[in-house]
């Protein structure tokens, strides 16, 4: 579905390391994701998952290899420059501000001004809650107090106001660090139908988890990292459970 | 809908600007607040008519002395206002206060010299806030930069503002010569006190710089998530540098307008203060684990601080227990807070 005719991936990694010291936290790892894709991150703790996303979002600097937006070769310095290019990562314990409106959290940082009397600026609060309110409907996810401050919510809305920020600043890739850890069933079928939005609005998501049923309902690709290498990658449609768990433990 | 330019999104200005869409919770507490002022005023009022048989609040008197007693713990507690809800606080604020009034004292007195008095004036109470803005650029450097806790960077600032203080001012109290400044802190316009005037204008200012700016708005987001502050890109070092320079020149104000109403500075104007500006602003309603609290239910703390002092004194109760009834309702503030978030906390997980 909505597969884009570009050449390129939206995003590559090639030949990735990244070590402190002497621990190689990540070694020679490659991976592609296109538009509309859905890849799913596995692999035990500290296998290295964190510390990929966190060379691809910017908050560390890898060692070695390189990463490319779109065919072009790019470094981020900071989260920000990495945001600024469009990728977001979205993290288990929600960046979100739990005294704020959902869109005071979509603008956070960079709030809307309006003048009154002509000259004295204010927070635009009627265009931030118009802008929630689209944002929050093109998740399919219908609120009717947006003035409520999102710590009314529950953690599955709460994972949707993240996604919607990501939505909203035009987000292309969306790093998903175990978005239905901390979620019951029904909020994690939640979940997983948001990351089906995305996946047909043509972002390319990059989907981490220990639960094998939500990367088998929601990823195109799974590939598994062990011990900071890549240890396969397969097509959800030709792979299983079993598999996918020897690839993790190294059987 | 697509990204849109993220500054200056224009809307039509609607009649109902100045709504905060603040959290539901700050505002009933909030509310509570000057429920509870008006709860206590009744009281006081019923109390004096059975002791007395006279009028406590109808007394145009009771309310100007009430309202001139609360100016100089609310100009300190609109600073400590932001620092709280940022989730931090202010322990320097109360000998800041002394050092400006001490400044504000000497700079008029010698600029009086060479210049006009009101000339004088307005320079002195310009050298007072800006003079305690330096305390404020440490405090702020102290607590971004270097990651001292703010309760123990505040609280070493808190000495050093009030040696400076002593040593400036001689050890004793530096009395101002100047008409224009005794005018201000004692003349009235239309009955209003001159010191009233501009606390209320100062708080509305400082309404606006809470509620309707990107500063606010930041203030809110640091003391609910800091990390989720700053991975929204918000310049986490420099707001916290900012927020105690702005604390620190409210505290500069209030030393200015205390020098202005007594004719003299003092070191320790603002010792008995500090604790009330604490208070003042968990009665209004925030929490002191930050993210929460309005400048307009510090107005109510600080007014409910002022009417129980200035209360019990008119129906002559020992002024002791002023302090045992200020005490009570800053617990009874706090467990009613408390008592709301766990209340919040249970429906979050329905």
């Amino acid at each position: 579905m909505n597969s884009s005719e570009q050449t390129a991936p939206l995003l590559e990694v090639r030949h990735l390391s990244k070590h402190f010291g002497a621990v190689q936290a990540l070694n020679d790892f490659s991976m592609a994701v296109g538009p509309g894709e859905v890849v799913a991150l596995a692999g035990d703790n500290g296998a290295g998952k964190t510390t990929l996303i966190k060379a691809i979002s910017g908050v560390f600097q890898p060692t070695g290899g390189e990463i490319l937006l779109r065919g072009q070769p790019v470094t981020f310095a900071t989260p920000q420059e990495a945001r600024e290019k469009g990728i977001e990562t979205i993290y288990q314990d929600l960046a979100l501000a739990d005294n704020l409106s959902i869109g005071a959290n979509i603008f956070l940082g960079r709030e809307p001004m309006r003048k009154v009397f002509g000259f004295l600026p204010v927070l635009d609060r009627k265009a931030m809650a118009v802008a929630a309110k689209q944002t929050m409907g093109r998740l399919d996810f219908h609120v009717s107090r947006l003035d409520a401050p999102v710590s009314n919510f529950s953690g599955g809305q709460r994972q949707a106001v993240a996604i919607g920020r990501a939505v909203y600043w035009d987000a292309q890739i969306l790093i998903m660090d175990e978005p239905t850890a901390a979620l019951g069933v029904p909020e994690q079928r939640k979940v997983i139908s948001l990351i089906h939005q995305l996946k047909a609005q043509g972002r390319g998501v990059i989907f981490i988890s220990h639960n094998l049923q939500d990367i088998f309902a929601v990823s195109d690709r799974i590939v598994v990292l062990r011990r900071g290498i890549q240890a396969g990658e397969r097509k959800i449609s030709e792979t299983n459970h079993d598999e996918v768990v020897k690839l993790m433990v190294g059987g | 809908m697509t990204s849109t330019s993220p500054t200056e999104t224009h809307v039509a200005p609607q009649a109902d600007h100045g709504d905060p869409a603040r959290s539901w919770l700050a505002r009933i507490a909030e509310g509570r607040a000057w429920l509870f002022l008006a709860g206590l005023i009744i009281c006081f009022e019923v109390w004096s008519r059975l002791s007395f048989g006279a009028t406590f609040v109808l007394n145009p008197f009771n309310v100007q002395s009430i309202a001139i007693f609360a100016v100089a713990p609310l100009l300190l507690a609109t600073g400590q206002t932001f620092v709280i809800i940022s989730g931090g606080i202010d322990l320097s604020l109360g000998f800041i206060m002394g050092l400006a009034a001490v400044v504000a004292a000497h700079a008029t007195n010698m600029a009086g010299v060479a210049m006009p008095v009101p000339l004088a004036m307005m320079l002195g109470i310009l050298a007072a806030v800006i003079v305690a803005g330096v305390p404020g650029v440490i405090n702020g450097l102290l607590i971004s930069r270097l990651r001292i806790p703010p309760f123990i960077g505040t609280l070493g600032m808190f000495g050093v503002a009030r040696g400076a203080a002593f040593l400036l001012a001689g050890g004793t109290t530096v009395p101002v010569q100047n008409s224009w400044f005794a005018l201000l802190g004692n003349g009235r316009f239309y009955g209003v006190p001159y010191l009233v005037i501009i606390a209320a204008v100062f708080v509305v200012v400082m309404h606006y710089i809470l509620s309707q700016t990107r500063f606010g708005q930041h203030n809110y987001a640091i003391g609910a998530n800091v990390q989720a502050a700053s991975r929204a890109g918000i310049d986490i070092k420099g707001h916290i540098l900012r927020l105690y320079v702005l604390s620190a020149m409210c505290a500069g104000l209030g030393g200015a307008l205390y020098a202005a109403r007594f004719t003299a500075g003092a070191a320790q104007a603002g010792e008995p203060l500090l604790l009330d500006s604490v208070a003042a602003v968990v009665i209004g309603g925030a929490s002191l684990f930050g993210g929460s609290g309005t400048i307009f239910g510090t107005v109510a703390g600080a007014l409910v601080i002022a009417v129980i002092q200035y209360g019990l004194v008119f129906v002559n109760v020992e002024p002791f227990w002023q302090f045992i009834a200020v005490g009570l309702v800053i617990i009874i503030s706090v467990l009613i807070d408390q008592a709301q978030r766990r209340f919040s906390g249970a429906r979050q997980d329905e």
